[in-house]
């Protein structure tokens, strides 16, 4: 049998011990693999240590691992081994990986170490005293001991975390230590580094979370206002915020223009992913980063933090040239078309850029070239020549993203020059089996030419400072983290940073003068001329990292760019920039059942949701609701309805409405006096609590999570109501008035803090609830943390109308059908590699060339009239067809633009 | 609370006489067996071990080293990775594992029937009900191994049948 270990694990300890306690160790061939390696196969997580038996089989749980081994020495179950070892795994290992995580990740050191793992050593201890046995289950050492000391030995071998009053634990434990078994294996686990040894390996592994932490379900629970138990001083801290009114409410601080870091404030400078300017964004790209990095701005702006959220379109690069070859237009033209598409798209999102910019200005170049500059000057940059692969049909070298080939790694069919989708390695271009030429399917050849490189090596160790001091404490997702480390672990090669093109940032070197920047050398920098573009002061920003934190937006393909090649730029550069602080990425959307690509052109995209008559708030409630935050997840039509119907329209609509026409149809448009029963009390705390958990998850900018924070509470304004029936009461004695009075003020001012906690997330419909309500400007602008009463008694409402629509099947069908009943039709709609008849294309492709020449020699002839038109029409018939062709819709008005 | 719910299914389909009480411990609301000889027994691992002991089918344990191992392993996963759980991102990895695992294995601990078998039917059987046809599909070699244990005399009970279509549906999608 094999026994697979990754150097540090927690688990080799106890697998060791019992191997040799039971006499197995002889029988064992132990093979040391990666800490990330998925040694089990049938696991997508990698489990280690874990073991291949003789049949096959697979034990990948440490305790059935040691289970085994005394097994096959003979050895007997029993009820009290069992038990110990059932609550090693559920009881003593979440608190203790937690314990361990502190110690040797975090560099904790005392409370922060024991604290979690205080009440399990006293379980052991008092089951040690109270049976008077040494060992736990008997009279001799067995598996349960050395189970539980293979996973406390870590710990405990530093006598700090044994403390003196644990007398039986700390016999227990130092009468196991002395044995040669346990011996043997401590020695060749730890190294005699202590618990240190495990740091490589731990680092690798997830945060472990504090056990019994409230857990954030993705679906609202049943009986949520049962769920917790609500203490007496959280329901008085309630009834207090709620008394303060509108006077608890912070200062509105007024927007600055333009907005600029002020010492002493919390400055939030906010981006999104740049997104490529040669084709219209899909549902995917607007979820991943803009969208997300919206929410996150808004609530910024809510919580009165000086905040600055930029984004703009990347614009450089060979698939620049490449798109507008196809169109028939330069490079320029065809960046500011689909920037100006960009940007009438994230307007129609409502996506609150305090400045949309774009990489093809001056200052990208200025700022390009002076750090480029440094770097050189500081012998980061290397030169190199370097093979590249050059399609002669074409006549250029091709761009990694324009080849395409089988992977060298994982076998992927279509892997892209730079990196394959399926194993995420980055690949050399030359290194692609069978590459081929995106653009005419040629093979191209290999030719050389000389580049600039960056000196990654070089500039490792100031990466890995930097990123332990960031990453500690930050709020990095565990996937930026993940790929980040996988990196580094990796190691870092020199990258390259030239590519022989036109379009780009030109390369101010003697000798490099007809190459350009690569795209991803100077796309990072974007971010900084895009806030050079929008105030003079943009070093304010960018060379402040004392003051300024720095959160970037991006999907995970993004992630090595903002993690590791940017900051190691910056780094080199040496000008105290400022990095980023919390790098938010997204996992990845798919659509209906495939797959969104803007590379193979499959889904829904930006300028057509549109054209559906769905308004953009339920486009982004929705993408919001599903976001791919922790893994992918897909974008479904008859989910989107459904959640329309059910949480927008039943739930959130339906609350905020009738709360709205009992105070106009009951109370004249008057909020009514309320005079709070100890129940009303308690409805205040829930809402406090549910407000306190989207504020947390918010920090966290767990987006999606935070979503669920104002469902609940409209769920429970919805059962307030049912519960109280005002509809009733209104028609009863005075005491049935008055609550009913107090019903519905109660309810109105839960419509209002849910107004500004949606805000975020749907801004339309929170403006319309506002109006409605009339709720006063100072409220707008602040959500508090706590739930004061925003609209007294006596404040008068406006009109209030329904918040949303229902979505009938009908439609949502007709949509699906619309948008090509899946990705079928709309990947023919927009990827011309899918229709794979390149010989025909080519042809049209000729005939189009020769006839263009044909209008151009007679209009140089001057030629007859009606004989140049009827020559122009056969041109733009061949143009159509070629168009239809490639999967382009046919745009007849072009040809004529053009001429 | 789930958990001893299964360990009363477990009772029936071994023909235990009725008499074991559960108490709940903590907030995770272990089940806690007041046995009437002896210490009580926390943990629900531990307590299925136990009652198939007591009905005498030790061999539903495993008969090897090496199934004994497998069974244990099991009953730790369904307590550790399926108990509790509700989130759908967490269960739809989970059955992509056992899935896999699945795709050479008649049972969990290979060609016998154990209760590690009886006991994942049982964690399960609240996520199987829900999922669509699709899903099942997508995972087709534990909607093979469920809807086998499923009818093994005497395992469902009160719990629903789960209804599993033969013909693929969704040809297009693997």
């Amino acid at each position: 049998m094999r026994l697979f270990v990754s150097d540090g694990a927690p688990g080799n300890l106890p697998v060791l011990a019992a191997a040799c306690r039971a006499g197995a160790r002889d029988k064992l061939l132990i093979s040391t693999v990666g800490p990330e390696e998925c040694v089990v196969p049938f696991l997508t997580r990698p489990k280690l240590p874990a073991l291949k038996l003789d049949s096959g089989h697979y034990l990948f749980s440490s305790s059935a691992i040691c289970r085994y081994f005394f097994l096959l020495s003979g050895w007997e179950q029993d009820d009290l081994t069992n038990q110990w070892l059932e609550w090693e795994t559920t009881e003593l290992q979440p608190v203790l990986s937690v314990a361990l995580y502190n110690l040797v990740v975090r560099g904790k050191k005392g409370e922060d170490v024991l604290s979690p793992v205080r009440k399990a050593l006293i379980h052991i201890d008092h089951s040690l005293s109270r049976r008077s046995c040494p060992f736990l289950a008997g009279d001799s050492e067995s598996l349960a001991d050395i189970v539980l000391w293979g996973a406390l030995y870590p710990l405990l071998q530093d006598p700090t975390y044994l403390p003196d009053e644990l007398a039986a634990l700390q016999t227990w434990f130092r009468t196991l230590s002395v044995q040669e078994p346990c011996q043997q294996a401590a020695e060749s686990v730890l190294k005699k580094q202590g618990a240190l040894a495990l740091r490589v390996y731990l680092q690798k592994q997830p945060q472990p979370s504090v056990p019994l932490e409230r857990p954030v379900s993705n679906e609202p629970e049943e009986d949520e206002l049962s769920a917790h138990t609500l203490s007496e001083e959280e329901i008085a801290m309630a009834v207090t915020a709620w008394e303060q009114g509108l006077d608890a409410l912070p200062p509105v601080r007024p927007r600055q223009d333009p907005v600029l870091p002020v010492a002493g404030e919390r400055n939030v400078f906010i981006t999104s992913a740049l997104p490529y300017v040669n084709n219209v964004p899909h549902l995917g790209n607007i979820i991943g980063c803009v969208l997300s990095a919206d929410v996150f701005a808004r609530y910024s702006r809510l919580r009165q933090w000086n905040t600055l959220y930029l984004s703009g379109t990347d614009e450089y690069g060979t698939a620049t040239e490449t798109k507008a070859m196809d169109e028939g237009l330069t490079p320029q033209q065809i960046c500011d078309k689909y920037h100006a598409i960009h940007a009438s798209i994230y307007r129609w999102f409502n996506i609150s850029f305090d400045f949309f910019g774009r990489t093809t200005t001056p200052l990208q170049t200025t700022i390009t070239q002076d750090i480029f500059q440094r770097l050189l000057s500081r012998g980061f940059l290397l030169k190199d020549t370097v093979e590249q692969l050059r399609c002669e049909r074409c006549s250029r070298f091709l761009a990694d993203r324009f080849v395409e080939g089988i992977c060298p790694f994982c076998g992927y069919e279509e892997a892209r020059g730079d990196q394959c989708d399926k194993c995420g390695k980055l690949i050399n271009a030359i290194e692609l089996k069978k590459p081929q030429c995106k653009i005419c399917r040629e093979s191209p050849v290999v030719k050389s030419s000389q580049h600039l490189f960056l000196d990654l090596p070089k500039l490792e160790n100031r990466l890995e400072e930097w990123l332990s001091r960031t990453l500690a404490g930050s709020d990095w997702t565990p996937n930026a983290r993940f790929i980040t480390r996988s990196w580094l672990r990796d190691g870092l090669k020199p990258r390259c940073i030239t590519r022989d093109l036109k379009w780009g940032t030109p390369v101010p070197l003697e000798g490099f003068q007809d190459k350009v920047f690569y795209v991803w050398f100077d796309a990072t920098i974007g971010y900084m001329s895009i806030t050079a573009n929008y105030t003079d002061q943009w070093e304010r920003w960018w060379k402040n990292p004392e003051q300024v934190e720095l959160y970037q937006f991006m999907a995970k393909d993004n992630v090595p760019f903002h993690s590791v090649v940017f900051p190691c730029s910056a780094l080199g550069a040496e000008d105290n920039y400022t990095l980023v602080s919390h790098l938010i990425a997204t996992e990845y959307l798919n659509y209906e059942d495939g797959k969104f690509s803007k590379s193979r052109g499959v889904g829904v995209f930006g300028d057509m949701a549109q054209n559906t008559g769905i308004p953009s708030d339920i486009w982004r409630f929705y993408l919001l609701y599903v976001r791919p935050e922790n893994q992918d997840s897909s974008f479904s039509w008859s989910d989107l309805m459904l959640k329309n119907n059910s949480e927008l329209l039943n739930n959130l609509g339906n609350f905020v409405n009738r709360a709205g026409m009992f105070v106009c149809k009951f109370f004249g448009g008057c909020v009514p006096k309320m005079t709070l029963t100890p129940d009303d009390q308690r409805l205040l705390a829930h809402v406090t609590l549910e407000l306190r958990l989207y504020h947390q998850l918010l920090e966290k900018v767990r987006i999606r999570d935070a979503l669920r924070c104002f469902l609940t509470i409209s769920r429970h304004g919805n059962q307030y109501i049912q519960v109280n029936e005002p509809w009733k009461r209104i028609k009863g004695n005075e005491a049935d008035r008055l609550r009913a009075g107090t019903v519905t003020g109660v309810a109105v001012n839960m419509a209002a803090l849910l107004s500004i906690m949606i805000q975020p997330y749907m801004p339309t419909v929170s403006t319309t609830i506002q109006t409605q309500l009339q709720l006063p400007p100072a409220a707008c602008a602040v959500l508090p943390t706590d739930f004061p009463c925003l609209l007294p008694a006596g404040h008068q409402i406006g009109i209030v109308s329904p918040l949303f629509q229902k979505l009938e099947n009908d439609q949502i069908e007709s949509l699906r059908k619309r948008f090509g009943g899946g990705q079928a039709k709309v990947s023919k709609a927009e990827d011309p590699t899918e229709l794979a008849n390149p010989e025909q294309i080519k042809l049209l492709t000729d005939a189009v060339t020769k006839q263009g020449n044909v209008v151009r020699e007679l209009k140089a002839q001057k030629a007859d009239k009606a004989q140049v038109a009827a020559e122009v029409a056969k041109l733009l018939e061949l143009k159509q067809q070629l168009a239809l062709a490639e999967g382009k819709p046919p745009e007849p008005s072009k040809g004529k633009k053009k001429k | 609370m789930a958990a001893a719910e299964d360990l009363t299914l477990l009772e029936k389909l071994l023909g235990l006489r009725r008499g074991n009480k559960y108490s709940a411990q903590g907030e995770r609301q272990i089940p806690v067996l007041q046995t009437n000889n002896g210490p009580s027994l926390t943990g629900s691992a531990t307590i299925v071990a136990h009652l198939v002991k007591q009905a005498n089918k030790e061999h539903l344990l495993g008969n090897t080293a090496e199934e004994k191992a497998l069974v244990q392993q099991w009953l730790e996963y369904k307590v550790t990775q399926i108990d509790g759980h509700s989130n759908k991102d967490d269960i739809r990895s989970i059955l992509k594992d056992l899935n896999s695992y699945l795709e050479d294995k008649v049972y969990f601990a290979g060609n016998n029937f154990t209760v590690a078998d009886v006991l994942l039917y049982y964690g399960l059987h609240r996520f199987i009900v829900d999922l669509t046809f699709q899903e099942k599909e997508k995972y087709i070699n534990m909607s093979r191994w469920f809807s086998h244990i499923q009818h093994y005399p005497g395992i469902r009970q009160h719990l629903s049948s789960v209804v599993f279509i033969k013909n693929r549906l969704y040809t297009n999608t693997h």
